[in-house]
């Protein structure tokens, strides 16, 4: 049996019935790791043996796993602060920066049982569709080396795709769990903003950022979110309401349910091949006897302009702590403070980097303000309108979740707003802060992933779920492997 | 609307970026592009529309101040680049 191919809820069982160990488990996935790290380069940094360590103690004391995430190793994107393992965001700024203390979501997960096994690449400080912009290395698709594994927590779903950890975590600011769950044929969660704490998450987009699951099926997704979901008082956007089992709602039964379908999310651009496993994807729900709505939205076409206003502003902002004075990268040569700044900023920062904070600053300054960001801020007004309007008619939205699938490495590093036009079918869930998720729902003729996304209003976590976990049940889409040696 | 190369070198300062003669063009290019992208929103009429800067009705968030217990000194400073006598060295400001 090759363990390191199974889902978090099998591994579980297998531990409680004492067919398999603590240390087996983790070897399952070390093992990928040691042999397929080099070639994908899905992880920044791991650690191997405090890792088995932490499995060993667990046999040597014959604990029966306490709950869902006992025991199970899994990656974290290199944005969450731990006080173990180096932080960088993938970025220079922050190559020897070892954080203090731990993300609220680590914490979480630690005292779920979890076993971290290490910092999965990403695009510098999350900016980006491709993990191309990070400093360190590149990171392949696991169903073809020659393709992007999407970003920006690319090395999280290719290290969930290439079984290299049981799941992971990534943030999400405008699809950066979903667009690369859609290129490596995942599982990822963006949550409903505030649900999930950000605390000890390195901020990109402050009222758009959100971390989620990366998992390999539906109830994994679900599984994962029990344990991250909740109010934390050191998050002052962390929305405070009782706790949920997100797997209660995991019922094939979606008799009745409206199912949005809206043509603002299939545009002339859209790959065929995607457009035929949307319409497959429309005809399982419709045999699972839901109910399909046409709804329709007026401004979303707006939604991806809005969006490059609005996260680079709030980036530009964020950005300005790195400054060389308290922790990360300090320039060398400097004769005052002004040239240390200067120089330490940019020599830390990458190029993207340094675009998003000049464009951010540009739509902030005086003169450009009310035509850019004060202007960007009303028609996310109205795009929430429009998604109001919609979910009076349906409970979930069925939409793709990129255009086209898994693009070439170096395809569009040349061109920025190509690669921003990638984001064009997740940015909206970022906008109104709503929940969606992405799940595998076919493959191209190159044999490269297609994803779906559902979307729901705000908290209907259980919605999406239910729906997913249906579409699911109907098909195996989700059971392929990608062929790694 | 779009954006001159004087413009972009002016916004790279006051970020504390200096951007190199040789990517300055392309830079300046691709940044035109974007803007006149993202420009496209000026054809809404936005007018009675009311703003959206957070999607949370957000509140101040205040509470007791009770003393808890913190990072040391040692652990706050461990990652700057320059530290004197328990502080953050920078260079001097005031002659």
């Amino acid at each position: 049996m090759k363990l390191e191919t199974l889902t978090i809820h099998e591994i579980v069982d297998l531990l409680k019935n004492k067919e398999i160990s603590y240390s087996e488990v983790v070897d399952s996935v070390l093992k990928q790791i040691e042999g397929q790290n080099e070639k994908y380069g899905a992880y920044l940094y791991t650690d191997p043996d405090g890792v088995r360590e932490q499995a060993k103690a667990l046999d040597d004391k014959g604990v029966t796993p306490q709950n869902p995430l006992y025991g199970i190793p899994y990656g974290l994107k290199d944005n969450f602060c731990t006080d173990h393992m180096p932080m960088t965001c993938a970025s220079k700024m922050l190559e020897n920066f070892r954080p203090p203390y731990n993300a609220t979501a680590y914490e979480s997960i630690k005292n779920a049982g979890g076993i971290l096994l290490g910092k999965t690449n990403m695009d510098e400080f999350a900016m980006g569709s491709s993990t191309e912009t990070s400093y360190f290395k590149v990171t392949k698709n696991p169903w073809d080396l020659t393709k992007v594994p999407g970003g920006s927590s690319g090395g999280s779903a290719a290290a969930v795709a290439a079984n290299m950890a049981y799941y992971s975590l990534g943030t999400d600011t405008g699809g950066s769990i979903r667009q690369p769950s859609s290129f490596c044929a995942t599982v990822g969660l963006k949550p409903t903003y505030g649900l999930v704490s950000r605390y000890g998450v390195t901020a990109f987009a402050s009222s758009f950022d959100q971390v989620g699951p990366i998992t390999k099926d539906i109830t994994d997704c679900a599984l994962v979110l029990n344990a991250i979901a909740g109010h934390d008082a050191k998050d002052t956007t962390s929305l405070n309401l009782d706790k949920k089992d997100y797997t209660q709602c995991l019922t094939k039964d979606i008799k009745g349910l409206k199912v949005g379908i809206c043509d603002s999310f299939m545009g002339d651009n859209l790959q065929p091949e995607i457009r035929a496993a949307i319409d497959a994807a429309i005809e399982v729900y419709r045999d699972l006897g839901a109910e399909i709505v046409p709804v329709c939205a007026q401004f979303l076409d707006h939604a991806l302009a809005a969006y490059y206003i609005i996260s680079s502003a709030e980036a530009s902002t964020n950005m300005s702590r790195y400054d060389g004075v308290r922790y990360g990268y300090r320039a060398e040569d400097y004769n005052d403070l002004e040239e240390m700044y200067n120089k330490t900023r940019s020599e830390g920062f990458g190029l993207e980097v340094k675009r998003r904070i000049i464009l951010g600053s540009y739509v902030l300054s005086s003169g450009y303000y009310d035509a850019y960001y004060n202007k960007a801020t009303r028609v996310r007004t109205m795009i929430r309108e429009d998604f109001n309007r919609m979910f009076d008619s349906c409970d979930v939205l069925l939409t793709p979740t990129t255009a086209n699938t898994a693009f070439g490495l170096g395809e569009r590093t040349d061109d920025p707003l190509a690669m921003y036009l990638t984001d064009v079918y997740t940015v909206p869930a970022n906008i109104v802060g709503a929940p969606a998720l992405s799940m595998p729902c076919g493959f191209d003729k190159n044999g490269l992933p297609i994803g779906l996304q559902l979307m729901g209003p705000v908290l209907c976590e259980e919605t999406i779920l239910k729906a997913a976990f249906a579409f699911e049940s109907a098909t195996d889409f989700h059971t392929q492997q990608p062929k790694i040696d | 609307m779009s954006i001159s190369k004087e413009q972009a070198s002016y916004i790279a300062e006051l970020t504390r970026l200096e951007l190199k003669e040789n990517e300055i063009e392309g830079f300046v290019a691709d940044l035109d592009k974007i803007i006149n992208y993202v420009d496209t929103i000026n054809q809404l009429d936005t007018t009675d529309v009311e703003t959206t800067e957070h999607i949370l009705d957000l509140k101040n968030v205040t509470r007791e101040d009770v003393v808890a217990p913190s990072l040391s000194i040692e652990e706050v400073l461990k990652n700057a680049p320059e530290q004197e006598m328990n502080c953050f060295k920078v260079p001097r400001v005031l002659e």
